[in-house]
């Protein structure tokens, strides 16, 4: 009976397919937030050049990915983290969860600016560097009669209204790098200022930091607030798109690093130093790729009019502090979520209020519009609450303290229900106002 | 047979009531083991869960509406009236299933989206746009026509059953047109319709890569998605959304059964003469014609605009997109030939193992006497209430840390959880084939082979299961399509790329911007892979039914 014959075979070619996943070549699992673009590029080189190493890619957001990594149990952890977010990997280095490499290479420079493109303590290598800027559709623009941005105060402007596209820090590293050296340039109050006006112009606030070009390059949203390699990957592979780097942008490296309790640390390392090759690094000048390199040499083979970082034509004005990032991470995180991501509707309508209340008073100064804009432009842990270490300290409690997450709960609950009650007083005050 | 009960219903508890327990287990749990509903008030505390949970009672709802006013007049067209357009419907109500939501969700920005084609052609010329996309609006309106064919095709067969004599009396009393469809045409296809737009509302509401593409993320499932991935898989919250989303599906089910079954619909006479097709006016067919090709159109859109986007280099704020080229589909070819054999590996041994079970199940419960067996049949509906995101999270949970004999790594990260995960949600669909195709089998067939000294093996080899063949393929079929185009779970249990299925792959390729033409050329290729197995077994099943009656009058 074929039916039979059939299911023999199926069965026959099952426990085949379970044995040859078993063979004895070394597997790399390498977790990353990079696109599928890079991962493939970096898979195929050195799968042909170490042809008995296997890579493994594994996608995830770099949130996810720091979760994912925590999960495994030591062992059969990931051989490999490569992500944007330097803040992830000192999360990762704190929780013991990384091998110490060395500083590696020494044509690679120390510092970009005044930052360390290594760990200073040897848990994880800067692999490229990174600019934040602003990525603009021209078709878009031009249609909707909009002027080219050129910073990131630019943004706030009434004409943008509408126009803007940025992600959350909670689902994207990269945007998380965004708004705190937009906060650590301009100061915590000036920075949320800004920060809340920017979400307030926003059309969107998307799910990952991804959905902000996407949309910029398809049309949907003029400008996006982006890492820069988007901006060029876009530009460079013929989307109608420009990309500037603000004066308040910081450079900082994209990093990787070796997973602690993982089976083939040593493939995985084989992996990292390739990255940092001449080989590996020269990939990070194609098309659709677009990053900058960290080793300088790099740069003479790159296109004319490729930014560089270690030339100069990238004016980086921000030093941006890890240290002070990381300790506050998850409160800021909290707080553009609970003032921004979550209540966008309210806040787009607030900021809509107070640019027709100014429109309509063109320049004249008025008391509700001035208190308006206080409402919605002042963060809601101001800069004394935010040097407390007890917030502090209650939001990096582990999940499972039942106690210490209900608090934090009910704090977050109280920042968001005090946030949907400024913008809606804001903008009874703003269309009051005369 | 009894140990073949056993083994079935082992499966069952183990690979889905057990991860569902564990869910609601957690969700209920204080971390010391003792019971708690402290996760449920924190969820009901926090503002953005009540929203979330609102909103996504307001989009599964709205999303029945829209389906409904979709479907019910296509049904009613096509069933009851002479009508040229019949392949056509027919078409509709297979084509949005073969595609996953959020594949349609990326192509429709481009259409329907703020820049996209429809809302420049009226900025040119009318000087306003539409917002169909954005929001909770673009959730609906994409969901609206990917599950609107539950309805249609549910509705359909409910209206095939209904005697004629039951209209021709309401036409002798004076009933016509809408009165006649009001007041005794709709009721009576009503379980039809009920079991329909039930399915819709679990469907949506439980849908994690719709609102996800069109980065909506106020709404629960994508909640419990994000709350599990980037707080961890300890986050109570999550297993509270979860247990809410379990409760809304069983509670959507249950309340379509108890509003069938409180009043009674059964016809004295069935599967008598189908009713008459009447004719329609001139300006009847006109809007009748009219109405099919404007929604063939939004149902064809996302196709097209996929079609469009595997083809061209660019496509940014303009009506259509620009620079032909082929190169997506070699990237595709040259990056991921392995998702797609992955894909063809999980889904083609998912539908064997459903068709498998299902076949049993139908033979165990309509053919022998073992007690409880009717249990092994209401077990497998559970798993059509159970969405796959809780199921994803409930395997993950449950089995964390088991690892697979012969250094095959841990369970949660090989590819037999695709497997496994694939073929328990499907299993409903292949059940109700493979019964439906035993019920027709005349059990004196059976009794004939056995006085002629046949054993029981013999007989369901020889007899039984080459006449319920047609169903057993259908139900193939239908478990292969739908796993095929799963995304919710897929998204979950995919721990690395190399063992991703398709569907995976779309949407990892729809998150970078020169991934977007190859994610386009692999939905393509999906969309194809799946059109073709469709038809290939509309052939077998259509040669295999001659067979059937061939056997059943022997």
């Amino acid at each position: 009976m074929s039916y039979f014959t059939l299911c023999r075979h199926l069965i026959a070619a099952t426990i085949t397919a379970l044995f040859a996943g078993a063979t004895l070549a070394d597997t790399i699992s390498v977790v990353t937030s990079f696109p599928k673009e890079l991962t493939a590029a970096y898979k195929k080189a050195y799968e042909a050049k170490y042809p008995q190493d296997k890579l493994e890619i594994l996608n995830k957001n770099t949130a996810a990915g720091i979760a994912y990594v925590r999960e495994q149990p030591a062992g059969s952890r990931p051989e490999v983290f490569w992500a944007s977010a330097p803040d992830a990997f000192e999360v990762l280095s704190s929780q013991k969860l990384l091998v110490k490499i060395g500083p590696g290479s020494p044509s690679i420079p120390a510092k970009i600016g005044n930052y360390p493109v290594n760990d200073p303590e040897g848990f994880y290598r800067g692999q490229a560097l990174a600019g934040y800027g602003l990525m603009w559709n021209t078709r878009y623009m031009d249609a909707n009669k909009l002027p080219a941005p050129k910073e990131w105060a630019d943004l706030v402007k009434p004409v943008y209204f509408g126009h803007l596209a940025i992600s959350s820090p909670s689902r994207s590293g990269t945007t998380h790098l965004t708004v705190e050296t937009i906060l650590q340039g301009e100061g915590w109050t000036k920075g949320w200022a800004q920060v809340l006006a920017i979400g307030g112009n926003s059309a969107a606030i998307t799910e990952r930091s991804f959905g902000v070009p996407d949309g910029v390059s398809s049309g949907q949203f003029g400008i996006g607030l982006v890492i820069d390699f988007f901006g060029l990957a876009a530009k460079n592979s013929g989307m109608p798109v420009e990309f500037i780097y603000p004066s308040v942008t910081s450079i900082v490296p994209a990093n990787i690093a070796l997973i602690d309790g993982a089976k083939s640390s040593e493939a995985g390392k084989r992996f990292i130093d390739f990255t940092l090759s001449e080989e590996g690094q020269t990939l990070l000048l194609q098309k659709e790729i677009s990053r900058l390199p960290v080793l300088p040499s790099i740069y003479a083979k790159a296109p004319a009019g490729y930014p560089n970082p270690f030339g100069g034509n990238i004016q980086a004005k921000v030093n941006f502090n890890a240290n002070l990032s990381e300790s506050r991470y998850y409160v800021v995180v909290s707080l553009f979520d609970q003032m921004i991501t979550f209540r966008h509707k309210e806040l787009a309508a607030a900021m809509k209020a107070i640019h027709d209340a100014e429109r309509r008073l063109s320049g004249k100064a008025s008391a509700q519009l001035d208190e308006a804009r206080k409402l919605v432009l002042s963060p809601i842990v101001d800069e004394k609450q935010i040097s407390d270490k007890k917030l502090l300290e209650l939001f990096k409690a582990k999940k499972t303290d039942a106690e210490a997450s209900k608090t934090k709960v009910k704090v977050e609950e109280e920042w968001a229900s005090r946030a949907k009650a400024n913008y809606a007083r804001a903008i009874e005050l703003a269309s009051a106002a005369k | 047979m009894v140990a073949i009960a056993i083994a079935i219903a082992t499966f069952l508890i183990v690979f889905l009531i057990g991860p569902i327990l564990t869910v609601i287990h957690t969700a209920f749990s204080d971390g010391s083991g003792g019971f708690t509903l402290a996760h449920f008030s924190a969820f009901s505390e926090i503002s953005l869960m009540r929203e979330s949970f609102a909103n996504s009672l307001f989009v599964a709802g709205m999303t029945v509406l829209f389906a409904t006013l979709i479907a019910v007049p296509l049904a009613y067209l096509t069933m009851r009236f002479q009508f040229r357009g019949a392949v056509l419907i027919q078409t509709l109500g297979v084509l949005p299933l073969i595609m996953p939501a959020f594949v349609g969700a990326a192509a429709m920005q481009l259409i329907f989206g703020r820049s996209g084609a429809v809302n420049l052609i009226l900025n040119e010329n009318f000087g306003f746009g539409l917002p169909i996309m954005e929001g909770l609006n673009g959730v609906i309106f994409v969901e609206t026509l990917h599950y609107f064919p539950f309805i249609l095709l549910n509705l359909s067969a409910s209206l095939a059953a209904i005697d004629s004599s039951m209209e021709e009396a309401g036409q002798n009393l004076g009933a016509s047109g809408w009165r006649l469809f009001r007041k005794v045409v709709f009721p009576l296809a009503l379980p039809g319709y009920i079991a329909g737009a039930s399915l819709v509302f679990i469907k949506v509401f439980d849908d994690l890569g719709t609102p996800l593409v069109l980065n909506v993320t106020n709404m629960l499932a994508p909640q419990a998605y994000l709350r599990v991935t980037s707080i961890g898989i300890e986050d109570p919250i999550g297993y509270v959304i979860c247990v809410i989303l379990v409760i809304f599906s069983i509670g959507a089910m249950g309340g379509a059964w108890w509003f069938v079954k409180r009043r009674d619909y059964a016809l004295v006479s069935r599967g008598g003469a189908q009713a008459p097709k009447r004719q329609l006016t001139s300006w009847q067919t006109t809007l009748a014609y009219g109405w099919i090709i404007g929604v063939l159109m939004l149902v064809l859109s996302p196709h097209i605009g996929i079609l469009l986007m595997s083809f061209f280099k660019v496509w940014s704020f303009s009506i259509l997109p620009e620079q032909f080229t082929l190169a997506h589909y070699a990237t595709v070819f040259s990056d991921s030939k392995q998702m797609i054999w992955n894909t063809l590996l999980y889904c083609g041994l998912a539908a064997v193992i459903d068709v498998l079970i299902g076949a049993a199940i139908a033979y165990i419960v309509l053919r022998t006497s073992i007690p409880g067996r009717q249990l092994l049949d209401h077990l497998v509906t559970v798993a059509l209430a159970m969405p796959g995101l809780v199921l994803g999270i409930g395997y993950l949970r449950a089995f964390r840390g088991i690892e697979l004999p012969f250094g095959a790594g841990a369970l949660t990260a090989s590819w037999f959880i695709f497997v496994i995960a694939y073929s328990v949600r499907r299993l409903p669909y292949a059940l109700r084939s493979c019964m439906a195709a035993l019920t027709q089998v005349h059990p004196a067939l059976e009794e004939a082979a056995e006085n002629l000294g046949a054993g029981r093996w013999q007989t369901i080899r020889r007899i039984v299961i080459p006449l319920m063949m047609g169903g057993i393929l259908a139900g193939f079929v239908t478990s292969f399509i739908t796993a095929a185009a799963e995304i919710s779970e897929t998204i979950l249990l995919t721990s690395r790329e190399s063992l991703a299925p398709m569907s995976y792959g779309i949407y990892l390729y729809f998150q970078s911007i020169a991934g977007r033409g190859p994610g386009a050329a692999l939905s393509v290729i999906a969309i194809t892979l799946v059109a073709l197995g469709t038809y290939i077994t509309h052939r077998i099943a259509a040669t295999a039914t001659p067979h059937q009656s061939i056997g059943a009058n022997r």
